[in-house]
């Protein structure tokens, strides 16, 4: 029996022991010297993992520890997400920290520590585990966002972060206590019995607003969004290019898990605020990017009205749904790390710089990575034919499907402003006044992460690189 | 004769005025830092009520995982302050503001 439960939950285990067999490899040796191994050492056992989750034999799934873990092939999609998405960011900052004088060995380690959050609240089966894997990984990030500690930009942004993040934490924790008090258990397995005892009762409807309104904190969507433009902008751009992806993954798979394991019977009931959310993500997304300067805080917005189109797939309540959903999560990450990859290479006078008024006229001096980016906008904005596209295609029409027409229009038009933003960085590289200085300077790994992204855009969308069924087999397994 | 009813009033009072404390307050982060600890405890008064009401021990190990996230939470958010404070030589609310939003 416990042999059973420990070897579904030994990649978690094992990346648990690697952190911290490599937090004292590190102390106890050079510190800061091991920073460069490290980070390697980590890309590769995320990549080794990935591949051993993937690959793994059905027979690997299941439930531990009385249903608290499961791991499905929901799970197991979300896990390779994040873990792929979490290599690639730490591949693409090593170089760059050490230029910047930010090679601190806590960093990978930090990032080992939360991708196991992740990797817990995406097999969560019971709220205890729900919200130990992701204050796991809030706790990470908290620390790794006031990273420059020497820079009152980044320890802002880091305090910020912490205050809202803890009373995100509180609300979520408060729903939870609530959720558990009027259903009479933990496990999501049992909540989604007494639930389907009748209608759901009304301290339990309590529970799951505060539940929905803790996690909207954590993908970011409005109204709980108000962190995200200032912690994305005092970050260093490693940690925000982080950020930005496998985070929004797994607490976008813990949302479809918790409403769907544990809500899955009161669809109707969690659908429309979910779809309210979506909308105003959407749409605030779209509109506040437009008025920014900056680089990351543009990012920021593209971020929050992204997590808008992936709520479109969850609000629509089904298998349908949640498979566009989770296909637009995998594309945005690959999108981000691209766009991130660019970002982090942009220097001017030796310096990082991240204006957008800088990027005039790049296309002349760089213009095969100009090329990259534009396409990498074009993806992120939606226009076909990139893979952008058919993100949002496959979320707005599994939305119609479900009878929710009006939700689909509305993000039409979301996306359609919010194409603004995203075509004027293409219009500052390809036709803005001239202005000297910005210089792209970057390791091999961040160009080949560059462009090969750019490319799985336009070759993506032959057959979305057969992860369309790796994605229905995951939204199956979540929605019955 | 003190039932449920009360106990989950009094965290429901504690829990908003945790809530109010984070918003209305602008003085001092540490303050802050006090009224995320309020907003905990009084879920995990929740939980404790909720347990024993329910004849059901989850609620109580819960309210362990609560206790010890909360101080690793706590002790995380301090680190932080402190690197905030010699960068800035002020913990006022109304000094976290070098970004706008």
């Amino acid at each position: 029996m416990e042999q059973v439960d420990f070897a579904i939950v030994l990649p978690e285990v094992l990346l648990a022991v690697y952190a911290m067999a490599a937090l004292m490899l590190a102390v106890y040796t050079t510190k800061d010297g091991m920073t460069r191994l490290l980070t390697w050492a980590t890309v590769g056992l995320f990549l080794a993992v990935a591949v051993w989750i993937g690959l793994c034999p059905a027979s690997r799934e299941g439930a531990a520890f009385g249903g608290a873990v499961k791991v499905d092939a929901f799970a197991r999609f979300a896990k390779v997400t994040v873990l792929v998405g979490a290599a690639a960011v730490l591949a693409m900052s090593e170089d760059w920290m050490r230029r910047q004088n930010l090679a601190r060995f806590e960093f990978p380690v930090l990032i080992t520590f939360s991708v196991i959050g992740m990797m817990v609240m995406v097999s969560a089966g019971d709220l205890m585990t729900l919200y130990l894997g992701l204050e796991l990984q809030s706790l990470s990030l908290y620390v790794i966002a006031a990273m420059r500690r020497d820079s009152g930009r980044s320890t802002e942004a880091g305090l910020k972060y912490f205050v809202l993040g803890a009373l995100a934490s509180g609300l979520l924790l408060y729903g939870a206590s609530l959720t558990y008090g009027f259903t009479g258990t933990t496990l999501f397995s049992g909540i989604i019995a007494s639930v389907q005892s009748g209608h759901v009762p009304t301290g339990a409807l309590f529970g799951l607003v505060f539940l929905i309104a803790g996690l909207a904190f954590k993908v970011s969507a409005v109204p709980f969004h108000m962190w995200t433009p200032d912690v994305y902008e005092g970050s260093p751009t490693q940690v925000t290019a982080y950020f930005a992806t496998a985070p929004k993954v797994a607490a976008m798979a813990l949302f479809a898990r918790l409403m769907f394991d544990g809500f899955g019977d009161a669809i109707p009931d969690w659908s429309q605020v979910v779809a309210l959310l979506s909308v105003l993500s959407m749409f605030l997304g779209a509109v506040g990017g437009i008025g920014q300067r900056e680089f990351k805080r543009l990012m920021a917005y593209s971020s929050i009205s992204h997590m808008g189109f992936a709520l479109v797939g969850l609000a629509a309540g089904t298998a349908v749904g949640v498979q566009a959903m989770l296909t637009y999560m995998a594309i945005y990450v690959v999108m981000n790390v691209g766009t991130f990859a660019f970002i982090l290479a942009m220097e001017k006078d030796g310096k990082h710089v991240t204006d957008l008024a800088d990027l005039n006229q790049i296309a002349r001096r760089e213009p095969g990575k100009a090329l990259a980016l534009l396409i990498l906008m074009f993806s992120l904005a939606g226009v076909p034919p990139t893979l952008g596209f058919f993100a949002k295609f496959t979320v707005l029409k599994a939305a119609v499907d479900a009878g929710m027409n009006w939700l689909a229009v509305l993000g039409v038009i979301a996306s359609v402003i919010g194409a603004f933003y995203y075509l004027r960085v293409v219009y500052y590289m390809y036709f803005g006044a001239e202005r000297e200085g910005l210089t792209l300077r970057a390791g091999a790994v961040q160009w080949a992460i560059l462009a090969g992204s750019a490319l799985v855009m336009i070759l993506g969308v032959v057959n979305l690189l057969g992860m369309e069924g790796a994605a229905a087999l995951a939204a199956e397994a979540l929605v019955r | 004769m003190i039932t449920l009813t009360h106990y989950l009033g009094v965290a429901a009072a504690l829990f908003v005025i945790g809530i109010f404390g984070i918003f209305l307050n602008r003085k001092n982060v540490i303050v802050i830092l006090m009224s995320i600890e309020l907003m905990l405890l009084a879920v995990n008064i929740n939980l404790v009520a909720f347990s024993s009401f329910l004849h059901d021990l989850a609620g109580q190990v819960f309210t362990m995982f609560v206790l010890t996230v909360a101080a690793a939470e706590a002790a995380i958010g301090l680190a932080i302050l402190v690197g905030f404070f010699r960068n800035r030589g002020t913990i006022d609310v109304e000094d976290v503001n070098v970004m706008k939003g």
